[in-house]
């Protein structure tokens, strides 16, 4: 792996056909460009805005009691999500790369839908099928079950929206690897657990937190699904997403900016923790 | 232990990839399935492992079903194709594996399991390595780590697919007559997989040659080669020449086709077929004998270690490969044969594949019966 790269980059630094000096620099200056005015400014901006009235104000704001409400509910609904489709996605991802079965295929191209549909439309889904109106809502209603605009409804959406990210990592590291390592193990004489703990669970370590990390951002961040399905009860059902919007439009600019940080600083932290769980599984690749 | 094979058959889909087959395996015997990819050899194996389930059939471990017994109960040593050694384990944790699993009760102290691991390092010479990873170690060494894992159970049966198939040729042979060795020492029943001819003949005491999920020849390697059943095993053996033709209405000891013949020696009565001819088996000279009128082209000549190769095309009479005749070196130089040159073929010894008989009629043209002839 290593030397391939190195032989690559020896490769590079002769002209190529088409590589005139001035291009390259003229796309490498467009590049930075772009990401500076699209995403590294405004980055800087959030927290600017949150601390243009001072330090206080943001201490303030932080610690408003819808604010304190939406974060709670934004880490409960990561905290169910995430282990649910952490357990989800290795099943899933271990069905469909160690068993043959007619409709494989198919399942794996199901697996990407919530990529596929708009998080509104998931959202909408989720209302007409569990709202009131519809026979399963008001079944649940006669027994005093409300899942629309309470908060097993957004957990109910979040975890459609992010049940893809765990699996869509494991199935083509667990296909690269194949099965024979497991094989070993149970010809040695493991149980089913001691080959997963001690064989398969360590091969898929790295991607498997990589998913984790990838769904718990999109948990925390999720706008549009939980949205339709939340009602926006203040201090009730609002997550920080809705919450950033619902200051924002009552003109509590450095409220929004403040909350918003939140989340920001999380992304922040995602990429820090993604880019090394990448370094990672390129080392235990190689 | 002995393994019994009864009327074992396996369906993938619409791919028959065992059709119902008997083997008897005898204990301490070492036995190579043979054969082409597809030919189910592997799947053959995987099934005496457990590692795959028949559709039908029963497989005996001295005598006792075990057809129903989960991989993990069969207690069998098995080396994958390409090593699967624990990736994320050293090279002593891999061979530990199998001893750190075991239930509560029957495992060994962590010191036991040590010292175990150290012997069997020793035993493959691989002493030095234990504490690399898989990735860091060569072929060669994979192979012999995961012997040494498969051998941590003192298995009584060990089963190897390909296991050579990966490795260099000279490491390919070294390792090779190491397994015989181990196997001769420790006296474990042992099946190995291989698709190469040779590495069947030299390691074996019996040869299993499969093809399209069925036994074409079990045999000794060397009743297998001196006595082919079929003319898959003739031809998957390799190195051999087909003369079609059919009786001559001429002269009643030949085999023709168009100006070429082949005449058979006495006691001998030719029929149509296909006569196999292997290249080490003939002679070439720019003369034809009274025995063989065979003229060829040569088309390349290579020299290859002891031997001399000629590539030749038949002139006048059709053939669906090229011919390849095997010469010695003294011959060769005497001869000094260029590209272009006609020459002609002498047969030694083959075999003679009649549409109505399915055992093959072997002739043999001893050395007096071509000095009368040709006198």
């Amino acid at each position: 792996m290593s030397n391939h790269k190195t032989s690559l980059s020896k490769v590079s630094h002769q002209q190529r056909i088409g590589d005139q000096p001035w291009l390259r620099r003229l796309l490498i200056g467009l590049a930075f460009l772009l990401v500076g005015s699209l995403l590294v400014v405004p980055l800087i901006a959030i927290f600017a805005q949150a601390l243009s009235a001072g330090l206080n104000i943001f201490w303030v704001n932080l610690s408003d009691k819808y604010t304190l409400h939406a974060i709670g509910l934004t880490l409960l609904v990561a905290a169910l999500t995430v282990p649910l489709n952490l357990v989800f996605g290795v099943f899933l991802a271990w069905l469909v790369t160690r068993f043959e079965f007619p409709g494989r295929r198919i399942l794996m191209t199901l697996i990407d839908i919530p990529f596929a549909v708009s998080p509104v439309v998931a959202g909408l889904m989720y209302l007409l099928l569990y709202g009131s109106n519809s026979w399963v809502g008001s079944w649940l209603m006669d027994h005093d079950l409300q899942l629309m605009f309470a908060w097993p409804g957004i957990v109910m959406v979040t975890v459609f929206i992010t049940c893809p990210f765990v699996a869509r990592e494991l199935i083509p590291l667990m296909q690269q690897q194949g099965s024979s390592e497991e094989e070993a193990a149970l010809s040695l004489g493991a149980s089913g657990w001691q080959m997963f703990r001690r064989v398969t669970l360590p091969n898929i370590k790295w991607a498997l937190l990589y998913g984790v990390v990838l769904t718990n951002a999109r948990a925390v961040g999720e706008f549009g699904a939980v949205s339709v399905v939340s009602g926006n009860i203040r201090g009730e059902t609002n997550t920080l997403p809705l919450h950033v919007e619902l200051l924002y439009q009552d003109y509590n600019l450095v409220g929004a900016f403040t909350s918003a940080t939140l989340l920001a600083a999380l992304a922040l932290l995602t990429l820090v923790v993604k880019t090394f769980l990448e370094w990672r599984q390129q080392q235990s690749a190689s | 232990m002995s393994i019994q094979i009864k009327q074992i058959s396996k369906q993938f889909g619409d791919f028959q990839a065992l059709k119902p087959l008997n083997l008897t395996i005898n204990e301490g015997e070492l036995v190579g399935l043979l054969g082409p990819s597809g030919s189910g050899k592997t799947t053959l194996l995987r099934i005496i492992a457990g590692l795959e389930t028949a559709d039908q059939g029963q497989i005996l471990f001295s005598g006792k079903d075990v057809t129903k017994l989960h991989v993990r109960d069969r207690k069998v040593g098995f080396v994958f194709q390409h090593y699967a050694l624990f990736r994320h384990m050293t090279v002593a944790e891999n061979i530990a594996f199998g001893l750190d699993v075991l239930p509560k009760k029957q495992r060994p102290t962590k010191a036991t399991i040590k010292q175990q691991v150290a012997e069997l390092l020793d035993k493959v010479q691989l002493s030095h390595l234990a504490s690399r990873y898989p990735a860091q170690l060569s072929g060669g060494q994979k192979q012999r780590i995961a012997l040494a894992r498969a051998l941590a159970m003192q298995p009584r049966v060990l089963l190897l697919d390909e296991p050579f198939g990966a490795l260099d040729a000279k490491v390919r042979k070294e390792l090779r007559r190491w397994l015989r060795n181990l196997h001769d020492e420790l006296g474990f029943t042992s099946v190995f997989v291989t698709h190469d001819q040779e590495e069947a003949l030299e390691v074996s005491d019996r040869v299993v040659v499969m093809s399209q999920g069925q036994i074409e020849q079990e045999a000794t390697p060397q009743a297998l080669y001196q006595q082919p059943a079929s003319r898959f095993v003739y031809d998957f053996l390799g190195g051999v020449n087909v003369f079609e033709g059919q009786a001559s209405s001429l002269a009643n000891n030949r085999l023709e086709q168009g100006k070429a013949w082949v005449a058979f020696p006495d006691g001998y009565k030719p029929a149509t077929g296909q006569l196999y001819l292997r290249s080490h088996e003939l002679s070439l000279s720019n003369q034809p004998s009274a025995t063989a009128h065979l003229p060829l082209t040569i088309k390349a000549v290579s020299l290859i270690g002891a031997e001399v190769r000629v590539e030749l095309e038949p002139l006048g009479w059709q053939s669906q490969d090229l011919w390849e005749v095997v010469i010695s070196h003294s011959h060769y130089n005497t001869w000094q044969p260029q590209r272009g040159d006609t020459c002609f073929a002498q047969p030694q010894a083959g075999q003679l594949f009649t549409s109505n008989e399915n055992q093959p009629l072997a002739i043999s043209w001893t050395k007096e019966q071509l000095l009368i002839k040709t006198a």
